[in-house]
């Protein structure tokens, strides 16, 4: 049984909301922007561990979820006029649906092989939606400014995206925290720890695997469309950005693979450290250098990452630091 | 019969590695299956348990045919197995690595019953004090002991043993050895590949001996220890063999 009593979780719920919850509070449009860069990355790096670290299969295109489901959602919106709720569902939809045919196809190649097909997959959406005349083509689709009304105009419509927004990134935990700590999830961790014992004991891995691919898209599908709601537009080359991807593998890493709190932590440091490196002009072009070095110092000295490092030394912690 | 071979092949390639093996086991009993190094009884075990699929011939396990199924699907009929070379999952307690056993073999456990499996499995090969240890941290003995715990805690109908003795002190032996008649007491059928051969006269009913990828001899324990061809086929020359056995 999965214990609602565990220490660790409520915890990092209560602080996500308190985070969230202060833009709010403090009504400030300024803060409220670089929270809201903060849940994104949380939500998307909490939802690239379910694939990444308990399953042990590096997605290196992740954001492909993201960019579809920014797609999806943001046709449905301009082309359909169909109301928001509608796009967001469908966004996760359309993403939980790439993973699941992907996951069918990918996901008995096994190590550095699936890494690369995830990125290949990635360039092929992006080529396929270049020419694909309904998405806008190169040029990708823009909302009409009037669709925010609906939504009692622009500066409110702001406000929606971020509410949604925090509810999506606290339904990215708790529904890493309920696979970490189901059958299920053992199943996905033996899948990490021995692909052919877990066979053999009786893991159905095929099956496995592609539903953890499947977890692990639908709320980057959801996000994206908020993302891309709240942008107003959306193009190819912006969308199935690589960089992005990389810079969610810097997160899950530095914070710690495999754990619950490991993504938020390392999702929240890293744009912490990429907002000083923005606004310090000397380092301001330098942002994803510092990102490859910083993925490079994780992998080479602390493969486990902070939290994991934490565990590791400090085995009392296990309980608080899920 | 809970197991029968029926004339099965493998090749890898042009390499036979198994040649029209027959066989049948009874259940209750515990078969051995020996043989030099290369003759192919690993091989024989994944072909059983579907991690290779065979060439030619037949697998039928409880009355099924399972010649094709994968070792998933084994796993859930009711065959458990250990690995000659153990496959601990590091990174998990030895008692998560035990629960994965109970939650996805053919109990199928929920997580809590699993725990409650485990920790009595854990007891019983004398594994408790480390259950919260991570697999990785055992020594060699104690990972033997946990992939056969593993294996336990499926509930199997049958259970495949690839070496679990190799590598192990006498008085180490001793405890596998009566752990494996106590699970055998427990109804379990077994099929065991050993190179100890003291502890699997004494533990085997019968005893069935390959030699590159052939079935050589089949019998009780004393008949095939007595038989040219296999004594030929461990020392090569079954004259330099009596002189040996002579002298003792």
């Amino acid at each position: 049984m999965i214990s609602w009593r565990n220490p660790g979780l409520w915890p990092l719920l209560a602080i996500i909301a308190a985070v969230g919850i202060y833009p709010i509070l403090a009504n400030s449009d300024a803060s409220r922007e670089v929270i809201f860069t903060m849940l994104l990355s949380i939500a998307l790096a909490s939802s690239l561990n379910i694939i990444l670290g308990y399953t042990g299969y590096v997605s290196f295109g992740h954001i492909v979820f993201f960019g579809l489901g920014g797609y999806t959602g943001l046709y449905l919106l301009s082309a359909w006029r169909s109301p928001l709720w509608l796009a967001l569902l469908a966004g996760g939809l359309a993403s939980g649906l790439l993973a699941f045919l992907l996951g069918k196809a990918i996901l008995r190649l096994r190590g550095g092989y699936f890494a690369l097909v995830t990125i290949g997959v990635n360039e092929a959406v992006r080529a396929f939606i270049v020419n694909f005349a309904p998405f806008g083509g190169p040029v990708g689709i823009s909302l009409n400014f009037r669709i925010y009304k609906e939504y009692g105009g622009a500066g409110q419509a702001l406000w929606l995206v971020y509410y949604l927004l925090l509810g999506l990134t606290l339904l990215a935990v708790v529904l890493s925290y309920l696979v970490k700590n189901s059958k299920f999830g053992l199943g996905l961790f033996a899948i990490r720890e021995n692909e052919d014992a877990a066979e053999v004991m009786g893991v159905v891995t095929p099956n496995a695997k592609t539903w953890a691919y499947v977890l692990s898209a639908i709320i980057p599908g959801i996000v994206g469309v908020l993302f891309y709601f709240k942008n107003g537009n959306i193009e190819p080359g912006d969308a199935f950005r690589l960089n992005f991807s990389i810079e969610l593998l810097v997160m899950v890493m530095l914070g710690g693979f495999g754990t619950v709190s490991g993504p938020i932590l390392g999702a929240a440091g890293y744009q912490r450290l990429r907002g000083l490196l923005l606004t310090t002009p000397v380092l301001k072009d330098f942002q994803l250098v510092v990102a490859g070095v910083l993925l490079l110092i994780i992998i080479l000295f602390i493969p486990a990452g902070a939290v994991g490092w934490l565990r590791q030394r400090f085995p009392r912690l296990r309980k608080a630091l899920p | 019969m809970i197991l029968i071979v029926e004339k099965v092949s493998k090749t890898f390639g042009g390499l036979q590695a198994l040649q029209n093996i027959s066989f049948e086991l009874p259940e209750g009993q515990i078969l051995g299956l020996i043989g030099p190094n290369g003759a192919g009884k690993t091989t024989l075990f994944n072909v059983i348990n579907g991690v290779y699929p065979a060439s030619a011939g037949k697998i039928i396990f409880r009355g099924e045919d399972v010649t094709r199924l994968r070792p998933y699907e084994l796993a859930h009929r009711g065959l458990a197995r250990t690995h000659q070379i153990v496959k601990p999952l590091n990174e998990l307690t030895v008692r998560e690595n035990v629960r994965v056993g109970a939650c996805f073999g053919r109990r199928g456990a929920s997580l809590s019953e699993a725990g409650r499996i485990a920790d009595q499995v854990l007891e019983f090969l004398g594994l408790n004090e480390h259950a919260e240890l991570l697999a990785g941290a055992l020594n060699v003995a104690q990972k033997k002991r946990l992939e056969m715990a593993r294996a336990l805690a499926a509930q199997p109908f049958l259970l495949l043993l690839d070496e679990v003795l190799a590598g192990l002190n006498p008085s180490e032996i001793d405890t596998m050895v009566e752990a494996v008649q106590s699970i055998r007491r427990q109804g379990i059928t077994i099929l065991m590949i050993e190179h100890v051969m003291h502890a699997l006269m004494a533990l085997s009913d019968r005893v069935i001996v390959l030699d590159y990828g052939q079935q050589i001899a089949e019998g009780a324990p004393a008949e095939v220890a007595q038989n040219k061809k296999v004594i030929e086929a461990y020392l090569g020359d079954p004259k330099l063999a009596e002189k040996l056995f002579n002298t003792q």
